[in-house]
């Protein structure tokens, strides 16, 4: 699959995943566990807020420096015999990575979870080239096994599924016959999965930090498939984001000590493996073959511009774990396979407007996304910019923005508009509500609400029963 | 002489990166010195033994076993171990500390048991592939150890594969107690320093922290995924 994610509209997505109650139900429990799981790390640590000023410096500086680092890092992997390929787009690196495979006559190949790779759309391309591609993180398996279910989420992408689903894919796929238990279901990808490894012969990686002074390159998980990848196959491509990169392991440690206590709440997980080139001579497991594929992909676009610290995303997903849109309209109502606050900021941005013009709007900018950001992308500052851009590019907010804040303006432009405006609105929409809330609202707010509930306007105002207070009070 | 790779296509895509940064390509850049290093302040001025406390601590909350010991004692523990987890087969590291820790005698220590113990043999990939794929205990030692985050760091090498730690059901490490160091950071600035004396980073350096496990299924935590289900380790007093 591509970035893109299904071709039903914004407002399609968002009501499919408002409808979707088992949905809303796992995301709300999963933000509830993985924020306070961020926030007890943070806790521990007792100067958060220095570790985010750090890792916000390290990934300024690269970012600013990224020609000097990628090059760095480039001469480090030949010299120690692997090869580097520098795709500006999807089509160069799937081709270069088809090549690959062909030439070694690679029939079975196994991955770990690497969202750019999702992104240029590289299995899709395999397996027209004739290749089998197994995922081999569980949560990506079980999309793959269900029919390429899109990821819903960054970090834990079946995120969506509950257990018992899950179960019936197995049974329905692969005749499993056990139980919803995930001790069970996960024992049953151990062994499916266990010979894949060991017959594969291309291990396909993403990577979490490359690290230019020794030509190195890092994965983060838990689960041992990236292990597996590594450790068995005889030829090891690598797909990277071109952002991905550190300058030395002085900041890898650094970022990834922020990425596993932001995404998960963990000091470390479980296997942080940083693979430098092939095995060396002499060595008996691990790829004799090692190929580094760098894609730019339209990132280079955004360099230079006031929305490049998009760029230092280091995807723990500590935002979208944080935001209240997410929460209830679930990843696949972004159409993206970046969803949440950094994929509204960053889909527009690699996707453009035309697709994605809606998803700035998918936020209440209340700076949660900010806030929880281990390396201090102002994400909400973002998306407000990418409103302007759009407003001064189309000349009109492209959902029901323009009609709704027109009426706003017009009755918040004087403080005698908004007096009457706001005395009227009590009667104007009491029809609408419904236990102090308005669920179908008309006009202006209708659009609204089909996403959220607004709250009626209470009959007495703040204001009046300020005045009434003070009265009261005799002041 | 090692052969060295290619790079494609490279002049081209950083060119215009920096083009779009406004700037000439950058050839040289000096790392700066960063404002803000909070890395250095955990655990710092902890003795070996606060260490050692530390370690245990954070071995509770992943999920993985572990003993103390003294040298003399190690070899006692291990075969008491390998038989309490009522394992046939384990494989081993060809490493020195073997030998050093006077564990060369594993092999007939076990043999009335009916274990079949493996030492990575550097001659034969396949063989170590197979053995371990279905092997009940990996064994290791630690190169170097984090106490804050429970984690022992492994060097690959010659006799040191990178499945014996990965394949087996269980994987056991054992610490020597002068290899535990505060957090990652020390172990990062070691290889950095390496790095730039001109040094070779081992080719694959691997930080594990337990057991393998996934929350992918409705986020409930599940020990054991791909690689071991099970991890022990022992921290045994070399000094």
């Amino acid at each position: 699959m591509a970035m893109k994610i299904g071709d039903k509209p914004f407002k399609e997505r968002v009501s499919d995943g408002i409808d979707d109650k088992f949905m809303r139900g796992a995301v709300s429990s999963a933000q509830g566990r993985f924020r306070s799981g961020r926030l007890n790390a943070a806790e521990e640590l007792g100067n958060w807020e220095d570790w985010r000023k750090l890792g916000e410096e390290i990934r300024s500086h690269t970012i600013e420096n990224l020609d000097y680092y990628l090059e760095l890092l480039s001469e480090n992997v030949t010299k120690r015999g692997g090869h580097v390929f520098f795709a500006e787009t999807a089509e160069e690196a799937n081709d270069y990575i088809t090549n690959v495979v062909k030439q070694k006559n690679g029939k079975k190949v196994v991955k770990s979870k690497s969202m750019v790779t999702e992104e240029i759309n590289m299995n899709e391309a395999l397996e027209k080239a004739g290749c089998e591609v197994i995922e081999s993180d569980l949560g990506e398996w079980i999309l793959q096994v269900d029919d390429h279910d899109p990821p819903s989420h960054i970090v834990t992408p079946a995120l969506h599924k509950n257990k018992e689903q899950i179960r019936d894919v197995f049974r329905d796929k692969l005749g499993y016959d056990k139980t919803e238990k995930p001790e069970e279901l996960a024992l049953f990808a151990r062994e499916k999965l266990r010979e894949e490894f060991l017959q594969a012969d291309i291990g396909i990686t993403g990577c979490n930090f490359a690290i230019a002074e020794s030509g190195t390159i890092s994965l983060v998980t838990n689960e041992g498939n990236a292990r597996m990848v590594t450790t068995i196959p005889k030829t090891q491509i690598t797909v990277m984001g071109m952002e991905r990169i550190v300058p030395t392991w002085e900041e890898m440690e650094v970022l990834v000590s922020l990425l596993t206590r932001a995404a998960v709440g963990q000091k470390l997980t479980s296997y942080i493996t940083a693979l430098t080139g092939p095995k060396q001579e002499g060595e008996v497991d691990g790829p004799e073959e090692f190929h580094l594929v760098v894609v730019d992909n339209g990132r280079s676009k955004i360099l230079g511009t006031a929305f490049q610290s998009i760029l230092h995303c280091i995807r723990c997903a500590a935002c979208i774990n944080v935001c209240p849109v997410y929460r209830h309209v679930g990843g696949h109502s972004y159409g993206s396979i970046y969803p949440g606050p950094v994929g509204a900021v960053l889909s527009p941005l690699l996707g453009g407007y035309e697709e994605y013009k809606e998803l700035p709007y998918a936020s209440t900018l209340c700076a949660a996304c900010t806030e929880a950001c281990p390396v201090k992308i102002p994400l909400h500052e973002h998306l407000l910019r990418h409103r302007q851009e759009i407003v001064e590019k189309e000349g009109k907010a492209p959902v029901f923005e323009n009609l709704s804040m027109k009426a706003f303006s017009m009755g918040t432009a004087s403080p005698a508009m908004y007096n009457i405006g706001s005395k009227l609105a009590p009667t104007a929409l009491g029809a609408f509500a419904k236990d102090d809330k308005i669920s179908d609202g008309p006009g202006p707010l209708k659009n609204w609400t089909e996403i959220r509930d607004f709250p009626a306007p209470k009959k007495d105002r703040f204001r009046d029963l300020y005045k009434k207070r003070k009265k009261e009070r005799g002041e | 002489m090692m052969a060295v790779g290619q790079a494609h296509n490279r002049n081209s895509f950083l060119d215009n990166l920096a083009k779009n940064l406004g700037r000439e390509r950058r050839h040289h850049v000096e790392k700066p010195n960063w404002t803000h290093q909070p890395q250095w302040e955990v655990l710092k001025g902890a003795s070996q033994d606060d260490l050692v406390e530390v370690l245990k601590k954070q071995c509770k909350l992943i999920h993985t076993d572990i003993h103390e010991t003294v040298s003399s004692e190690l070899s006692t523990l291990i075969t008491h171990l390998i038989k309490e987890y009522g394992a046939k087969t384990v494989v081993t590291w060809d490493d020195p500390r073997f030998e050093e820790f006077g564990l060369n005698d594993l092999d007939e220590e076990l043999s009335n048991e009916q274990v079949t113990v493996h030492t990575w043999d550097r001659e034969g990939a396949e063989e170590n592939l197979a053995f371990s794929a279905t092997a009940d205990i990996g064994i290791t030692f630690s190169d170097a150890t984090l106490a804050e985050s429970g984690t022992v760091v492994l060097y690959s090498d010659k006799g040191k594969g990178r499945a014996v730690s990965l394949l087996p059901a269980v994987y056991l490490a054992i610490i020597p107690k002068s290899t535990i160091v505060p957090r990652m950071t020390q172990v990062a600035t070691e290889i950095h320093r390496k790095v730039e004396k001109g040094d070779m980073v081992p080719s694959c350096v691997n930080f594990i922290s337990g057991p393998s496990n996934s929350a992918d299924i409705e986020m409930n935590l599940i020990v054991g995924v791909h690689g071991p289900v099970k991890a022990t380790y022992i921290i045994v007093d070399d000094k």
